[in-house]
């Protein structure tokens, strides 16, 4: 009986050990980028952490939107205070998965959809965009870019500044992540 | 009966990796490791503009920033309908603020009360950490003013007679996103008094806070004393002021209601003669415009 609860636990747990392949960073890209013909408005954010599990196709995000650094200090004042609010809500965070063939052991840059729900200012909307994957001696190098609204998520513009902010914000994601914790 | 535990511990570990399997796993192991690895973070606004009313804050223009302040008073409230209740006269101090760095300023100003010049250099030395860490943020204002009136009676005033300094301490903590509050300490020398009993070395000590009532206005208030037995030639009254900052883009508004009529510190803290009970209370605005001078890279 119990070589048949071991026969058990073993079935149940070594699967998750076999398919778990976590490529992870802390240091993670993550920019966005508003321009109109009044303002160009940049944040850019290098301490993102992301993780990547290529065995069952997850994908995860997070950093705090206090990281996001705007060459002028009163946007970023305002970024933070008026509009994400993030003495309220701290991080932004994205889940989800991806489709498409990427080959572990075989160098190269292989096209993947992404689909998740992304977290900003207490709002989760979906969120899919094309995006690569790029294997290289044993780093997993995530690119994409999207779009999204402000109004998604709840951030309110007041109209005294709405022609300074675009209507659509692009949003580009570059990451570098290894096997290494 | 030892089967179905076996069967019930199969179950539960499975249900356990299911469960950790989901994506949200994913997440919560960022969720981890950012807490393992906390960042610095500074704390930013705490206040709106670079003053409360009259009172420096701690905040100064970034680095390569301009900030042009235009700081009026009309009359007191109670100079009666003929002077339209203050509305008909003025007294305007404007001025330009330097970012040199993110901590460091220089600004220079010119008042019509007394026509008086004024020149300072602020410098945060210690900034506020979110989550503890650092509880305060402290920085250091010098200021030296020089009024140029001419006064008919007094006619023997030189430069150095017409100046005066002020160093102060300013300490703040931003309790919150609302609530921000300051104790500056104020030492003030004036190289020429009116009598012999006054004092050249002057003491005092300003308070002040807002509280944020929308993401972009606050109500502010300050309050300004000068213990007794250092000016005794003239009556000097603690300055109170209340404000209400309205904050756009890169301008902030503030209304105010002040018993000072003038606004540099050398003034200000100890040139006060009028009282909010008697109805000497002065309206009037600063506005200040912010210009990012940083090329653009």
């Amino acid at each position: 009986m119990k070589l048949i609860f071991l026969v058990f636990l073993l079935a149940a747990v070594r699967p998750s050990v076999a398919y778990a392949q976590l490529y992870s960073t802390r240091s993670g890209f993550v920019g966005f980028y508003s321009k109109t013909a009044l303002e160009d408005v940049r944040g850019e954010n290098n301490q993102v952490y992301a993780v990547i599990d290529a065995g069952k196709k997850n994908l995860a995000f997070a950093s705090l939107l206090k990281g996001f650094i705007f060459p002028k200090e009163l946007m970023q004042e305002h970024f933070n205070e008026n509009y994400v609010e993030s003495d309220k809500y701290p991080k932004a965070a994205f889940s989800g998965a991806y489709t498409g063939d990427v080959p572990l052991d075989k160098d190269g840059v292989y096209k993947i959809n992404v689909k998740g729900g992304l977290t900003l200012h207490n709002v989760t909307r979906t969120i899919e965009t094309p995006a690569t994957l790029e294997i290289r001696a044993g780093h997993l190098l995530g690119v994409a870019e999207f779009k999204v609204k402000p109004e998604d998520f709840n951030i309110s513009i007041p109209s005294i500044v709405r022609d300074k902010i675009d209507k659509e914000i692009t949003v580009k994601v570059n990451i570098d992540c290894t096997t290494n914790k | 009966m030892a089967t179905r535990k076996y069967k019930l511990t199969f179950l539960f570990l499975m249900a356990g990796l299911a469960a950790s399997a989901q994506d949200t796993s994913l997440l919560r192991m960022l969720n981890d490791s950012m807490a393992a690895h906390p960042k610095k973070i500074y704390v930013m606004g705490t206040f709106k503009a670079e003053h409360i009313v009259n009172l420096q804050t701690v905040e100064s223009p970034a680095s390569c920033n301009l900030n042009f302040v235009i700081q009026h008073r009309f009359g007191t409230l109670n100079s009666g309908s003929y002077n339209f209740f203050g509305l008909d006269n003025a007294t305007l101090r404007l001025g330009l603020d330097y970012g040199i760095t993110d901590d460091l300023s220089i600004g220079v100003g010119r008042s019509s009360y007394l026509k008086t010049f004024d020149g300072y250099v602020k410098y945060k030395f210690l900034k506020q950490t979110e989550g503890g860490g650092i509880p305060v943020t402290l920085a250091i204002a010098g200021t030296v003013t020089d009024f140029t009136q001419d006064i008919t009676d007094e006619a023997f005033l030189n430069t150095a007679d017409r100046t005066a300094y002020s160093a102060e301490l300013l300490i703040a903590r931003k309790f919150g996103q609302n609530l921000s509050l300051q104790v500056s300490p104020s030492y003030l020398h004036y190289n020429f008094v009116p009598t012999a009993q006054d004092k050249n070395d002057i003491f005092a000590v300003g308070l002040g806070g807002r509280m944020k009532i929308t993401h972009r206005m606050s109500i502010n208030a300050e309050y300004d004393i000068v213990p007794k037995n250092q000016i005794v030639s003239y009556t000097v009254h603690n300055s109170l002021s209340l404000g209400w900052d309205i904050e756009t883009g890169g301008h902030v508004f503030q209304l105010v209601f002040t018993n000072s009529q003038s606004i540099v510190p050398t003034q200000f803290l100890t040139q006060t003669t009028g009282t909010w009970g008697k109805g000497d209370i002065y309206f009037g605005f600063n506005i200040s415009r912010n210009f990012s001078l940083k090329k653009k890279r």
